[in-house]
């Protein structure tokens, strides 16, 4: 069975998805198989994550298919990484001080992904070896966020470094454990990204790996996006953009709510 | 049923959201406060980012004044002249504390002086209250003599002496302008009104009478809390008005059966129960400042 035909049954399964973008993923990967028929295709339900006003959290669904060795070996195992826009972040320590805990120290990160979710078809430990796990930052343990090595020793750093990823797990923004990637028959895979309602707007990028024997056959990425949509959107702009005018909107609301409260109870 | 929050970035319950500003609402009419010391620390403890909860407060505390000093109007209970001047510290001292409150943020020190201010100012805000509370009420059942309006101290060898009608009184102008911006600048840090620092420093401070201390503390908190509302808006981008707005629907019914019960209580049952109210707040948030912390390493807020 080629990866074509996988791929057609693919498409009839989750028709209601991404046919369409599924379609030109495959057409634009033709010219670019190699030995053995295509090695890796994989796409998003959805592209965009929309925050609406209900928004409570979504999932995304990923799903793929990879292409079977012509020795007929086993197809390898897949990983997928979700990373949220990098910014700076500053992290804090606090330490008692007359009986009271204060913040005293702290460690500010140049670039630190707002999100980060891992998932994978077998054991990270399993999967690849450290060295080509820390290269691609495959898993928490190998996310490339280390402090520039003038600002603390190795074992401080790495005090910080937990410190920073334990935060953020509490934050629901890292994922703590690897979440499985599911393969339907030998070839086709899917697995689900969680995305919390305090998720980060921006670019995400969802990295999909196939290792084989420890190395990565083929690797694709896909953009995703996470964005305020509609009242939401057009509030965050306002407050931004128009600042001034929307501290005076707010206050005149507040003043108009004050006001009808006070005439509304005043004739019952 | 949940709602997402722009500016907060975080989604909470519509209902839980609508109760909470109808229970403070309702207490806020009570006890004549604003009701932001209570409303600030539940917000943060709900999940909702400290500055956004201090900025969108007080843009709560102009709804509920506004209410409120209506009422106070129809029965002539304000003293202009007095809230003016109180008002002129106050607008000096809330913009000095908006941009204490950056400055604090950005060594990482704003949680703690929120809290301790917290502490400090409820703490014995609460004890005094409780103990004049307690006080009157022994002397009410005892039958003795009540003290004079106000004693005369230090105050009044200050200069620029003006004189306020409706307060019958004839002091320093130094002396409100210097609580009004005492209390700005609480106001702007720990997202409160201030009505509890400035209705006990009206009283035993400058010698108001109680008849005229809240709807003129009422009238100068509007044009305080909508300052900060303003310049938290312009400086930080911390308010909420989606959050405001939940909060402000049940306030302003919650407020209206508040002050409805609290005409019918004696004052000096509500000092007391608003003075053990205050402490509780102070005695919870110390204890937040002394346990050891789950984690001693944070996120930097506004880094």
């Amino acid at each position: 069975m080629s990866a074509h035909r996988a791929i057609t049954w693919l498409r009839r399964r989750l028709q209601p998805l991404a046919t369409v973008l599924l379609g030109a993923v495959v057409l634009s990967g033709v010219p670019a198989e190699r030995g053995h028929s295509q090695d890796l295709v994989a796409d998003l339900s959805k592209h965009l994550v929309a925050i609406t006003t209900g928004f409570t959290g979504t999932e995304v669904l990923l799903f793929g298919a990879v292409g079977q060795p012509a020795d007929g070996s086993s197809p390898g195992e897949v990983a997928v990484v979700v990373r949220g826009p990098s910014t700076p972040v500053t992290m804090r320590r606090k330490s008692r001080v007359v009986g009271i805990w204060m913040n005293t120290a702290s460690m500010t990160f140049e670039r630190v992904p707002s999100f980060y979710a891992v998932a994978a078809s077998a054991p990270l430990s399993q999967l690849a070896p450290p060295q080509l796990r820390q290269r691609n930052g495959i898993g928490l343990d190998a996310l490339n966020i280390s402090l520039p090595p003038a600002k603390a020793s190795p074992n401080v750093a790495q005090e910080w470094r937990d410190a920073l990823i334990r935060a953020k797990q509490r934050k629901g923004l890292y994922s703590a454990s690897v979440r499985p990637v599911v393969f339907l028959g030998a070839r086709l895979f899917r697995t689900e990204v969680y995305f919390p309602a305090n998720v980060p707007t921006g670019s995400y990028q969802v990295e999909t790996y196939l290792l084989r024997d420890g190395q990565v056959v083929s690797a694709q990425t896909t953009p995703l996006i996470v964005s305020k949509v509609g009242v939401e959107a057009t509030l965050t702009r306002f407050a931004y953009e128009y600042a001034a005018l929307y501290g005076l909107v707010a206050i005149i609301v507040a003043l108009l709510a004050g006001w009808g409260g006070y005439a509304l109870f005043r004739k019952a | 049923m949940q709602i997402y929050l722009p500016i907060a970035e975080l989604s909470l319950d519509v209902f839980l959201l609508l109760g909470l500003g109808g229970v403070i609402g309702f207490l806020s009419g009570l006890f004549g406060v604003g009701g932001g010391f209570l409303m600030t620390p539940l917000l943060i403890f709900i999940g909702v980012p400290p500055p956004v909860a201090v900025a969108t407060q007080a843009n709560n505390v102009v709804a509920s004044s506004i209410s409120g000093v209506l009422a106070h109007f129809r029965r002539g209970n304000v003293d202009v002249k007095m809230g003016t001047v109180l008002l002129v510290g106050g607008l000096a001292g809330s913009t000095s504390g908006v941009s204490l409150f950056k400055l604090l943020s950005e060594i990482g020190q704003i949680d703690l002086v929120i809290n301790l201010s917290y502490v400090l100012v409820l703490g014995t805000v609460g004890v005094l209250m409780t103990w004049e509370g307690v006080a009157a009420f022994l002397r009410t059942s005892r039958k003795l003599p009540a003290r004079k309006l106000h004693q005369h101290n230090w105050a009044h060898g200050l200069p620029f002496k003006m004189r306020f009608h409706r307060s019958r009184l004839y002091m320093s102008a130094l002396l409100p302008l210097g609580i009004g911006f005492g209390v700005g600048v609480l106001s702007a840090i720990m997202g409160v009104g201030g009505g509890f620092v400035l209705v006990p420093a009206m009283i035993y401070l400058l010698g108001m009478p109680t008849s005229v201390v809240i709807g003129t503390s009422l009238f100068q908190i509007i044009f305080v809390a909508a300052n900060v509302t303003f310049l938290q808006a312009v400086q930080n981008q911390t308010v909420d008005v989606v959050l405001a707005l939940m909060l402000l629907l049940g306030g302003v019914v919650g407020a209206q059966y508040g002050s409805r019960v609290g005409s019918r209580l004696p004052g000096e049952t509500l000092r007391i129960l608003l003075g053990v109210l205050v402490i509780g707040v102070a005695l919870r948030l110390l204890y937040e400042l002394v346990s050891v912390p789950a984690d001693v390493y944070s996120i930097g807020v506004g880094a």
